[in-house]
């Protein structure tokens, strides 16, 4: 019965070794491609997240409805919803001027890019701040709006799961229409090549 | 757009659909979770290797920091699943890269935005992102993806909030 709860070198190195390969291969290694998702131009990243999220999703369902997954044995994140929204502001604007996320500059010096290992020295900055400056006052904000029912929609909200899952589906659906008719009426995605290139 | 083009001596191979790469990191994102318990992840690996060389350069104010006490509780965390992970995901994307004949050493947005200004954006984006990651307790993959695919209302909030404020600031400012 899943999950194995297999944590060694072995686990980490294969699983990281998948997630790598496809994000390159995304093109997820470009900051030139990764911002051009909110310039609207190319909608990669939502296409590529919404769907493995959808698809992850389901998986987990039907593994959880057929008895192979253990109930309840999944890692959700606690509800933290100040300290989502807050980090999401800094994980945003730190995307839109630096041109990366964490893993995805991983991505990007892996194909040679020296300013994705610029951002990831920020990375060790920012976390060694982070940790100096930690203490009762940000404490305080990250457990504001914390949602003490549950973490998912199911338990904080008594929504049920395929309830849940079809609105994901519909969600999916409308990116890649939607995407597709901003992709259409502008520029188009980033090419492989134009990513090589580098940004002009 | 979908056949290789050969640019000088080098044949760059178009990437994948995206609808191909998602369905793939779907798979992997669902395996990682049957194997280990828990989605995939990057800022965290980033968390261990401060810790870390905090404990090796300064044992004591790191055991005694409210943040990396605990963490360090056990031990270095330099080894963690989420440390090797983050291995694994260079050595794939270096493959990937290879194998495509993308791999170019460059300072990418240097001829968009200038050197100086490049290395300053790549900087300030990444202490940004560093400490946000920090305050929501993960980044894109750790909290927004692994825990969206977990149905997660934090994750969501994230995702809503960090794709907004994208679109905001690179109104105003040019990352590339």
């Amino acid at each position: 019965m899943f999950p194995l709860h297999s944590n060694g070198m072995i686990s980490g190195l294969v699983c990281g070794l998948l997630f790598g390969f496809i994000l390159e291969n995304a093109g997820f290694g470009s900051p030139q491609k990764l911002t051009a998702q909110f310039k609207l131009t190319d909608w990669s990243v939502f296409k590529v997240m919404f769907t493995a999220i959808v698809v992850a999703a389901l998986g987990l369902w039907l593994l959880r409805v057929a008895g192979l997954l253990k109930p309840d044995s999944v890692a959700v994140p606690q509800a933290l919803v100040m300290a989502s929204a807050v980090g999401g502001v800094l994980l945003g604007a730190g995307f839109a001027i630096g041109g990366y996320c964490p893993g995805t500059s991983l991505a990007g010096l892996a194909s040679g890019r020296l300013d994705a290992l610029v951002f990831m020295v920020g990375l060790l900055v920012g976390t060694t701040a982070f940790v100096g400056l930690y203490g009762p006052a940000i404490g305080t904000m990250m457990a504001m709006g914390a949602i003490i029912d549950g973490d998912t929609f199911t338990d904080a909200y008594g929504i049920a799961e395929p309830v849940v899952l079809a609105v994901l589906v519909v969600f999916l659906v409308a990116v890649y229409y939607l995407g597709g008719w901003f992709e259409r009426r502008g520029s188009g995605p980033i090419t492989a090549q134009q990513a090589v290139a580098g940004a002009q | 757009m979908n056949t290789a083009s050969t640019d000088g001596q080098r044949t760059v191979k178009p990437f994948w659909p995206s609808l191909t790469a998602g369905i793939a990191l779907g798979l992997v994102l669902l395996l990682t979770f049957l194997i280990s318990g828990h989605g995939l992840g990057a800022s965290g690996a980033f968390t261990d290797v401060v810790a870390g060389t905090g404990l090796t350069l300064a044992p004591e104010a790191t055991k005694a920091n409210a943040y990396l006490g605990p963490k360090v509780a056990d031990g270095n965390p330099i080894g963690s699943w989420m440390t090797w992970e983050v291995l694994g995901v260079f050595i794939g994307a270096l493959v990937a890269a290879f194998m495509a004949g993308r791999f170019r050493v460059q300072l990418d947005g240097s001829r968009s935005v200038g050197t100086p200004q490049r290395l300053v954006r790549a900087l300030a984006g990444g202490l940004l992102a560093g400490f946000g990651a920090r305050v929501a307790g993960g980044c894109t993959s750790g909290l927004g993806l692994s825990g969206a695919a977990a149905l997660g209302v934090a994750a969501f909030v994230f995702l809503a909030v960090f794709f907004a404020t994208g679109l905001i600031v690179s109104r105003f400012v040019r990352g590339v």
